[in-house]
């Protein structure tokens, strides 16, 4: 695995260098410092922060993933004309893409925090919570984008398949959500609701998110019917486990794809 | 040094190469040439393991692909004029390229000194212009003493003196018994570096063998004129 780490150090020295990651962070913190200050730093905010980490995460992992994918291709034949097997090369690259910009956004998060010394205050836990939602669909977010950077040849292609599985798991889903609930409202429909719950990471982090807070019922349907069905351990495994399996079958998908890929 | 055999590639429906045999031998420099199209960037891939062939057998210093990487060490690799990472300088692509490698020595980086690359090599690759790119590029591809070099299109880009230590290093490999295997448009340049001539037209082989007998079958002096003349299909001799 020591392959693994040594294809890190380039991706890191890119990422850095290239210094839009490090637009990104201040920007994220940016959004924080004016949401502590307008909303004095209480749960209010975090709440605020909330929707900002389930927009602006899943968006930058796809858009920045699918065309990190692209931008490598001619750095990822040279290394494939290196003896090296291709999963390796694969976990690799997609840790080298993954894993800064997971840093980036986490850290843009919680810097404001940081400064304003509220860290270690009644807010931690919830803190805790959003960062690594944060991580978490940054890591989803971008194999995603492997999938459909290493399917989509063409990078406007790929960028658009993207952008459209943005807008249907960011807005479209919970409002198809809602509608199909008012059309069947006299029915239980908690069980499917539940069901398309599973089919969408971000609602899955949303869930998680706000299990933590007592604003359930403000952040769409799904959320709403959740607080009173998973606010247990239980609940809190199964979510857990839905959100891992969105990691690991887009990331068994990804892998496949590139080692069976002609370049 | 490389044996093919049947080789059949296609993407989708379109066969790309069709029942290829073609043999790369040892310790000389084979010019692969072909109009475009004609399926040369395939079939490097193809030696490299970046594609796979749908049918037929390779064997690369002995070894028939089969998908583990191992026979790769044996390789360097120039690909085409690349856009590699514009943050990245050359030396921190060299590390990463010997970490790849297990057992690479210190790598060897006498043709950055022939190039006179001097700090270029240690700036970042994005604020290179494009020919002393392709030296970095070059000197990526002969740092690990490879047994096989694989170069596609290798002096494209690179100004006549640089082009002229470029082919001094590949005829030096030749004479301590590397295997050269090239790709140019620019047939002039491969005119004192073939050994061989290795012609694909529509995905197959059209004509290999030694340089010097392309020439005399075609009655033309120079690669130039021989490959045009097999080009215009009026000397289309099969020689196995």
């Amino acid at each position: 695995m020591t392959e693994v780490l040594c294809l890190l150090r380039p991706a890191w020295r890119e990422a850095l260098r290239g210094r839009w990651l490090i637009g990104l962070a201040i920007a994220l913190a940016g959004a924080g410092e004016m949401l502590i200050r307008f909303g004095g730093g209480g749960a209010t905010t975090i709440v605020s922060l909330l929707d900002v980490v389930l927009i602006v995460t899943p968006l930058a992992a796809l858009v920045v993933g699918t065309m990190q994918v692209h931008n490598a291709r001619e750095i990822t034949e040279l290394f494939l004309a290196q003896p090296i097997a291709r999963r390796r090369l694969f976990i690799g690259l997609y840790l080298g893409t993954a894993l800064p910009l997971a840093a980036a956004l986490t850290i843009g998060l919680l810097a404001p925090f940081a400064w304003h010394g509220l860290l270690f205050s009644p807010l931690a836990a919830s803190l805790l919570r959003l960062g690594a939602a944060t991580a978490a669909l940054t890591m989803i977010g971008s194999a995603v984008a492997f999938v459909v950077a290493l399917k989509a040849d063409d990078r406007v292609r790929a960028l658009g398949f993207a952008l459209g599985g943005w807008l249907i798991g960011a807005v479209l889903w919970d409002g198809v959500i809602l509608l199909l609930a008012l059309l069947f409202g006299d029915r239980p429909v908690e069980i499917p609701l539940l069901v398309a719950l599973a089919f969408n990471p971000i609602d899955l982090a949303r869930v998680l998110l706000l299990l933590g807070t007592d604003a359930a019922a403000l952040f769409g349907y799904t959320g709403a019917v959740v607080q009173h069905t998973m606010g247990t351990a239980a609940g809190h495994a199964l979510l857990i486990t839905a959100l891992a399996l969105w990691l690991a079958l887009p990331l068994w998908f990804a892998a496949r794809t590139f080692d069976h890929k002609d370049f | 040094m490389i044996a093919m055999r049947s080789i059949v590639k296609r993407f989708g429906r379109q066969a790309v190469l069709r029942d290829i045999d073609a043999d790369v031998r040892s310790a000389r420099v084979t010019a692969l040439v072909g109009p475009n199209g004609a399926g040369k960037t395939t079939l490097l891939k193809l030696l490299l393991g970046l594609a796979r062939p749908d049918g037929g057998t390779i064997a690369v210093a002995g070894r028939v692909l089969d998908g583990s990487p191992d026979y790769r060490v044996a390789i360097g690799y120039m690909p085409q004029i690349a856009r590699f990472p514009a943050h990245v300088s050359g030396r921190e692509l060299l590390t990463t390229l010997a970490s790849l490698r297990p057992g690479a020595r210190t790598p060897d980086l006498t043709l950055s000194e022939a190039f006179e690359l001097g700090g270029a090599f240690d700036r970042p690759l994005g604020t290179l212009s494009g020919g002393t790119r392709q030296k970095v590029n070059a000197v990526l591809a002969f740092a690990f003493k490879p047994q096989l070099l694989i170069l596609d299109e290798p002096t494209a880009g690179l100004d006549p003196l640089a082009s002229r230590v470029l082919k001094d290093r590949i005829l030096a490999e030749r004479a301590t018994g590397g295997t050269i295997l090239i790709t140019s448009h620019v047939l002039p340049e491969l005119e004192e570096l073939a050994d061989d001539v290795l012609f694909l037209a529509d995905g197959s082989v059209k004509w290999q063998g030694p340089a010097r007998e392309l020439k005399m079958s075609t009655g033309q002096g120079t690669l130039e004129r021989a490959v045009a003349q097999l080009l215009a299909g009026r000397a289309m001799l099969a020689v196995a």
